[in-house]
């Protein structure tokens, strides 16, 4: 059984060779309950994402490492202190008795937690079954627990390990064991525990750390105050907090990744879309009539665009370990906004290369629909080699994307408004007329593109848009 | 009541229903002059005649299209394979044809093949298997597989009378090792409903065919109290049964001949998992062949096949986990 000692939660090995790891989430709080086997935290290696278990039952006495925050493997992230059963009522935090060896070496093969307990048992590796027999709950003997209310863990047991097994519960409750129980509901007890206010001594808190989900802690007779002060952030007057979607979490890494990843620059160039805007206004009823389908400026650009980028195979390229990837093929990205505007997301034309003017008008209007009502698949929003993002919508004439990883560059464009441009004729006479011109912006990464091509890009793009004619598809 | 061999108890029921339906006939490889591979229509000839007792070509094809067929056409037809290994030969009448036609036309194809199956006598890997998983994933066949004589008659009977296609598993092993009081008179075994072979409160045993032997005897040799459940039927099969069982010992032990992956035992514990979760004191096991095909030698053969000491060990650790 679980004593009152104290148990360390360690940053466990997620394979041979991984030496560290980041705390994502906590699903616990100090002062709040935990089972054995219940996520206790998320992690994240640079191998794999994971839930780490809990290796005990009790109250989660001490959080030492903060959300956000990368340890090596071994370091004790977390104490979950004995249960509030009759145990001891251990006044001391002991935060330093138990520290014994953190100081040992950081990537040993297989670290074993932290010794110092002094059951084996309680210390067991989450992902080791065999030496956790004893806190291990089976589904039957919670179920029976929780309909008699009696704490599985001062039932005696002889299973595996120690382990309460259905007979040693049942006969628990028929000795009269259900009267010993001094609170029905299971959880309930531990709100005796003094629950030491730990103060996290080691960890520095920094309060740039996100603001977790903010879970109201469960009404408990626990002092409110000895919850606030375990570290979390809380709203300032007048702010509200808002957990973040999965989604905005993964734009948040991947526009941050891609800054840090790429040297990004951006550079401009003015477009005379006029002869595009004459010809769209020619096809678009032909279009709709017989395809359904409306010929937008986008699937003008984004034709122009794969055509050009034939020609500048850097652009369409990636740099990938040490080399210089270049393609065959165009998978056009368009980014989308979804439809309650809280996410944005790349679908993925494929082989845009072999797609027509038609095609390519289809082919965006399939994914940006399917994109606004939640239908891509995987497959979908992946494998692109180059990104077109359109924020021209609403007014805007210039802006700096951010490039998608792994991609070499992204095109942004921007509103079509008419101006007055100074021109040329076949004489070589200037005049002044009205054009609908466009800004188009190229943002590229230098370690790959330098500002000569990525200028050439932009100025046969250019020229393909300025041509534009009535038999160009 | 008369004491009947599992092979005899199969013979009775289907002569009992030849001489009640003159629709009922067999056919099958040397089914007819020669009695069949293992005697169970011995002396039908004589008493049927040829045309209801038919010598089939060497052509398993053969045999089920025209069983497919008669039955089709309103007779009800009991093929026989020699072994339930040769039954891929005829997969596509089973499973493309017969098992579909019902479902896609409305016509009912009332017939049985009988599936001799099962290993234990170093038969090697085409005349050992116990294809019964393959065909309880077909949805529109049925497969039962009878442990004692008096289910074998009970189901043989109720094989004939389903207007469906049903497998009938009849286990080589038992054949002549297993005896029985067997009524004379003539009864069903209902199809789908599994028989508490011993009660017990510790631990369940889930299995089926010449398993329930096995499991018989490891219970035995543990000291425990072993409930063990004949399932008779595993398409469709008895989740009630399992379930009332799971929810009165808490440990289950999933046990077939079968090799273990794909195998029927896995349908089993996962819907254990699905539906008595809460219920469970220890993970649920699972002891059946290992993945390879039944090999020949002696020695291998026993340790392809789950053997007492097998699930003896298994019920000791589910007992003491």
């Amino acid at each position: 059984m679980s004593t009152g000692t104290a148990v360390d939660v360690v940053m466990p090995q997620m394979g041979v060779s991984v030496s560290e790891g980041t705390i994502t989430r906590w699903t616990k709080q100090v002062g709040e309950h935990v089972e054995a086997d219940e996520t206790l935290l998320e992690i994240s290696t640079d191998k794999v994402d994971t839930e780490v278990p809990s290796p005990a039952s009790g109250t989660v006495t001490e959080i030492l490492v903060n959300e956000g925050e990368t340890v090596e493997v071994g370091t004790v992230l977390a104490r979950i202190g004995g249960e509030a059963a009759g145990a001891a009522p251990t006044p001391s935090p002991a935060p330093e008795p138990e520290r014994s060896e953190p100081d040992s070496a950081p990537a040993e093969p297989a670290p074993e937690p932290v010794a110092a307990a002094p059951t084996p048992e309680a210390e067991a590796q989450p992902q080791e079954a065999p030496t956790n027999g004893k806190a291990f709950i089976s589904p039957v003997v919670a179920r029976i627990a929780g309909e008699h209310g009696v704490d599985p863990s001062k039932v005696p047991g002889t299973g595996t390990g120690g382990r309460v097994t259905k007979r040693d519960i049942l006969a628990f409750i028929e000795a009269g064991g259900e009267a010993a129980a001094p609170a029905p509901p299971a959880a309930q007890p531990e709100a005796v525990t003094p629950a030491p206010p730990v103060v996290p001594a080691a960890a520095p808190a920094p309060p740039a750390v996100a603001p977790p989900p903010a879970a109201p802690p469960p009404a408990a007779p626990v002092p409110a105050a000895a919850i606030a002060s375990a570290g979390e952030p809380a709203a300032g007057e007048g702010e509200t907090f808002e957990p973040m979607s999965a989604m905005r979490r993964g734009i948040a890494d991947h526009m941050r990744r891609s800054l840090d990843t790429a040297a990004h620059v951006t550079s401009a160039i003015e477009v005379d879309m006029t002869n595009v805007v004459s010809v769209r206004a020619k096809l678009k009823r032909e279009f709709e009539q017989a395809y359904g389908v409306n010929p937008t400026y986008l699937a003008f650009i984004a034709r122009a665009t794969v055509d050009t980028l034939r020609d500048y195979p850097y652009v369409n390229g990636e740099l990938r370990d040490g080399q210089i990837v270049t393609r065959t093929f165009v998978n056009l990205g368009f980014a989308v906004e979804l439809a309650d505007g809280r996410g944005l997301i790349v679908p993925v034309v494929k082989n845009a290369e072999t797609l027509n003017l038609l095609g390519m008008a289809k082919g965006i209007a399939d994914i940006a629909a399917r994109a606004r009502s939640k239908q891509l698949l995987p497959d979908d929003v992946a494998g692109g080699t180059f990104t077109i993002t359109n924020p021209g919508g609403y007014g805007t004439f210039h802006g700096t994307p951010v490039i998608s990883q792994p991609q070499s560059a992204i095109l942004g464009t921007y509103a079509i408004v008419k101006r007055p441009w100074v021109i040329t004729d076949q004489n070589g006479t200037d005049a002044i007329a009205i054009r609908s011109m466009m800004n188009l912006t190229l943002t590229y990464d230098h370690r790959l593109i330098d500002g000569a091509l990525a200028g050439r890009f932009l100025r046969d793009l250019r020229e393909r848009l300025q041509t534009w004619g009535e038999s160009d598809y | 009541m008369p004491e009947m061999t599992y092979l005899q108890a199969i013979s009775d029921g289907l002569r009992q229903e030849m001489r009640r339906d003159k629709r009922v006939f067999v056919i099958g490889e040397d089914v007819g002059v020669y009695g069949g591979a293992f005697k169970v229509t011995l002396g039908f000839q004589e008493e049927f005649g040829s045309w209801r007792v038919i010598d089939a070509p060497l052509s398993e094809t053969a045999i089920m299209g025209g069983a497919t067929g008669a039955a089709l056409m309103g007779l009800r037809p009991v093929a026989e394979m020699q072994f339930a290994d040769f039954v891929s030969c005829a997969w596509d009448h089973l499973v493309t044809v017969a098992a579909k036609q019902r479902w896609r036309a409305g016509t009912p194809v009332p017939f049985v093949l009988r599936l001799p199956s099962g290993g234990g006598f170093s038969g090697g890997p085409f005349h050992s298997q116990n294809p019964e998983s393959s065909f309880a994933h077909i949805p529109g066949l049925k497969c039962v597989c009878p442990a004692t004589p008096e289910d074998a008659k009970g189901l043989i009977i109720s094989a004939i009378e389903d207007p469906n296609p049903v497998l009938y598993f009849e286990h080589k092993h038992l054949y002549r090792r297993v005896k029985g009081e067997v009524p004379e008179e003539r009864y069903t075994v209902p199809i789908g409903k599994a028989r508490i072979h011993a009660e017990g409160t510790d631990v369940s045993v889930i299995t089926w065919g010449a398993m329930v032997y096995t499991a018989e005897e490891a219970a035995a040799q543990v000291d425990a109290s072993v409930e063990i459940v004949d399932l008779r039927s595993v398409m469709p099969w008895d989740k009630q049964a399992v379930l009332d069982s799971v929810r009165k010992t808490s440990k289950v032990l999933v046990l077939h001949e079968d090799t273990r992956s794909g195998g029927f035992g896995g349908e089993i514990a996962a819907t254990i998992a699905e539906e008595a979760f809460e219920d469970l004191d220890a993970p649920v096991r699972r002891i059946a062949a290992p993945d390879t095909p039944v090999p020949f030698s002696p020695v291998l053969e026993k340790a392809f096949i789950p053997q007492v000491e097998d699930v003896a060990r298994g019920l000791r650790e589910l007992v003491e986990y």
